[in-house]
């Protein structure tokens, strides 16, 4: 059936039967509507979070692909941002509190569960996926060895399962980050702290013994545009500025604002911030620290250099134009380094079955409420967080966003009042039946515990554990059997 | 987060709830959030005002505010700190 038919026959003969009161339990109760989150990352979790505050009577199943909790607060949230990461303390209290909320992990939308089951199990369904890959320069010699994507270091770093076979060789001197977000901000940085810097964060014992023998001297970040132009936020690009072990070093003439910029600085206070902090660092006298970064504006790489692993990157000099935009000069320059990060953007992917717009790679929706290739809503779908609007803003532009999307879901719920009568228990027997090796929150909490308590030992806020297997080990998840049996 | 908690005249950020991500910043429509290493010499009174606001006794109230663990579950706390209530009121065109 297409999705066009779908709603067709959902409004007109109601194939879900429509009820004008919510259907009764055995027990004479209202059934409440269940819902499903796919993806417990902030924007999920601020949607569970406003779906309670405005309803009552909802249950929510929130899926995840790891059997962790947290997404990109747990695993891109930089580890020496631990302030930032303490908002789990709020999104774990739907867990913590409602037994009408559910965390099924180590479950992966697409291949252990499709769309086709959740649409049948629930009255709806909300993506909250995240963008899960991340865009590449394009450029002749972005494979070569010590070339790599930000977030294939983010993912390391922060002990991230999926890169639990991979090793960084810090013993080099010269590194060049590309990209003008925060997430190069956060890789320069992290290139950049002292080894006890690091050790007061939550990353693996191995990653702290690869910042350990890390010979990094110089740090060179490159940004395409001006410094108006770039998306750093003040607060993380004020963290560049501050570091200890690292001068920051940054050519007069190339924290270049043009007239138009300064009209777009006159009303954005952000802008201001940034523009006068990168002034004042760039007049200010080196203090001769261990480290430095540089921040290079007005920059495009055009050629990794090197022939069997990178010994440089080719600069090409840009100009700035009127409309934001930048244009090339000709003007060649090659910068020396050992290793180079791409980090000019995560990209969410397509979800099986589910629509995606290849150009915005986002899902289309209108408010929250996905849309179909002919615009029209898919029924009972929506989205939220990176997989909506991209990947911009922080922690706390999910909020706002959730509240929308949760908004469009009540009053469309509100309007439907069918109620398709899945129960609690035959989604979970859905996942046995399949062998799938689903996780809860109480297995969870064996995890937190046997890792913060491994912090306790070191005087770190918590030692993460880097791989799956043993993540699942140290859950007491392997009485299989018992396990994730929150139901209600 | 939910660490902005209305007073009677003013809006407070919860220091210990905050997680400095920073979305207020922008969201705020009047621009009156600043992160607190851009605040200008002449608002730096408020730091110390507004941590006062949750662990000072305010006028008609009984105990400090605290950390409560979200501001929407308060709603409006109905005082100010002494240096809020002393602001005139302005006039307002509707």
């Amino acid at each position: 059936m297409s999705r066009n038919k779908s709603i067709v026959t959902n409004n007109a003969n109601g194939s879900a039967t429509p009820f004008s009161e919510p259907p009764r339990e055995a027990d004479g109760r209202a059934r409440s509507a269940r819902l499903a989150v796919v993806g417990a990352g902030p924007a999920g979790l601020y949607a569970v979070e406003s779906l309670l505050e405005s309803a009552s009577g909802v249950s929510v199943d929130v899926f995840d692909r790891l059997p962790t909790p947290y997404g990109l607060v747990r695993y891109g949230i930089a580890p020496d941002n631990q302030k930032m990461k303490s908002v789990t303390r709020v999104l774990r209290n739907a867990f913590d509190r409602e037994s009408k909320v559910r965390f099924i992990g180590n479950v992966c939308f697409g291949v252990d569960i499709s769309r086709t089951d959740l649409v049948k199990h629930y009255d709806a369904v909300i993506y909250a996926t995240g963008a899960q890959a991340e865009r590449r320069l394009g450029i002749p010699g972005e494979d070569l060895p010590g070339s790599y994507g930000a977030k294939q270091f983010v993912d390391w770093y922060n002990g991230h399962p999926d890169a639990a076979d991979r090793n960084f060789h810090l013993n080099v001197r010269q590194v060049a980050v590309v990209g003008a977000g925060n997430v190069a901000l956060d890789v320069a940085r992290m290139l950049i702290r002292s080894p006890d810097e690091i050790a007061s964060t939550d990353v693996p014992d191995r990653v702290l013994d690869t910042f350990r023998n890390s010979q990094i001297t110089d740090v060179h970040l490159i940004a395409r545009r001006g410094p108006v132009q770039a998306k750093f936020t003040p607060v993380e690009l004020r963290g560049i500025g501050d570091l200890v072990n690292a001068d920051v070093v940054i050519r007069p003439e190339e924290v270049l604002v043009t007239d138009d910029d300064e009209i777009r600085i006159s009303s954005n206070r952000e802008l201001r911030t940034n523009v006068a902090m990168l002034r004042e660092w760039a007049r200010r006298p080196l203090q001769g620290k261990a480290r430095r970064i540089h921040i290079r504006f007005l920059r495009r790489p055009v050629r990794i250099l090197g022939d069997n692993r990178v010994e440089g990157v080719l600069l090409e000099s840009n100009e700035q134009l009127a409309n934001e935009q930048v244009r090339g000069t000709g003007s060649l320059e090659a910068l020396k380094v050992d290793m180079i990060f791409r980090s000019v953007g995560y990209q969410a992917l397509r979800l099986p079955d589910v629509p995606f717009d290849e150009a915005r790679s986002i899902i289309p929706h209108h408010q929250g409420r996905v849309l179909d290739e002919n615009g029209r809503s898919t029924d009972r779908e929506y989205v939220t967080g990176w997989a909506k609007r991209g990947p911009s803003g922080t922690v706390g532009t999910n909020r706002s966003d959730s509240a929308e999307t949760v908004c469009s879901l009540l009053a469309d719920l509100a309007a439907r009042g069918a109620y398709n009568g899945s129960k609690p228990e035959q989604i979970l027997t859905l996942l046995s039946n399949r062998r799938v090796d689903y996780t809860n929150w109480a297995n969870w909490l064996q995890l937190d515990d046997h890792e913060t308590e491994l912090g306790r030992r070191q005087g770190r806020p918590r030692v993460k554990i880097p791989d799956l297997r043993s993540m699942l080990e140290l859950s007491h998840h392997s009485n299989a059997s018992g396990s994730a049996d929150k139901t209600d | 987060m939910d660490c902005i908690y209305e007073g009677a005249r003013a809006l407070y950020i919860q220091p210990d709830e905050c997680i400095d991500c920073g979305a207020c910043v922008p969201a705020c429509p009047v621009e009156a959030i600043y992160h607190q290493d851009d605040l200008p010499e002449s608002l730096h009174r408020h730091v110390k005002d507004n941590e006062d606001f949750f662990t000072q006794t305010l006028p008609g109230k009984s105990e400090p505010l605290h950390s409560p663990g979200g501001a929407k579950r308060i709603g409006r706390f109905g005082a100010d700190t002494p240096l809020v209530a002393s602001y005139p009121y302005q006039e307002v065109e509707t």
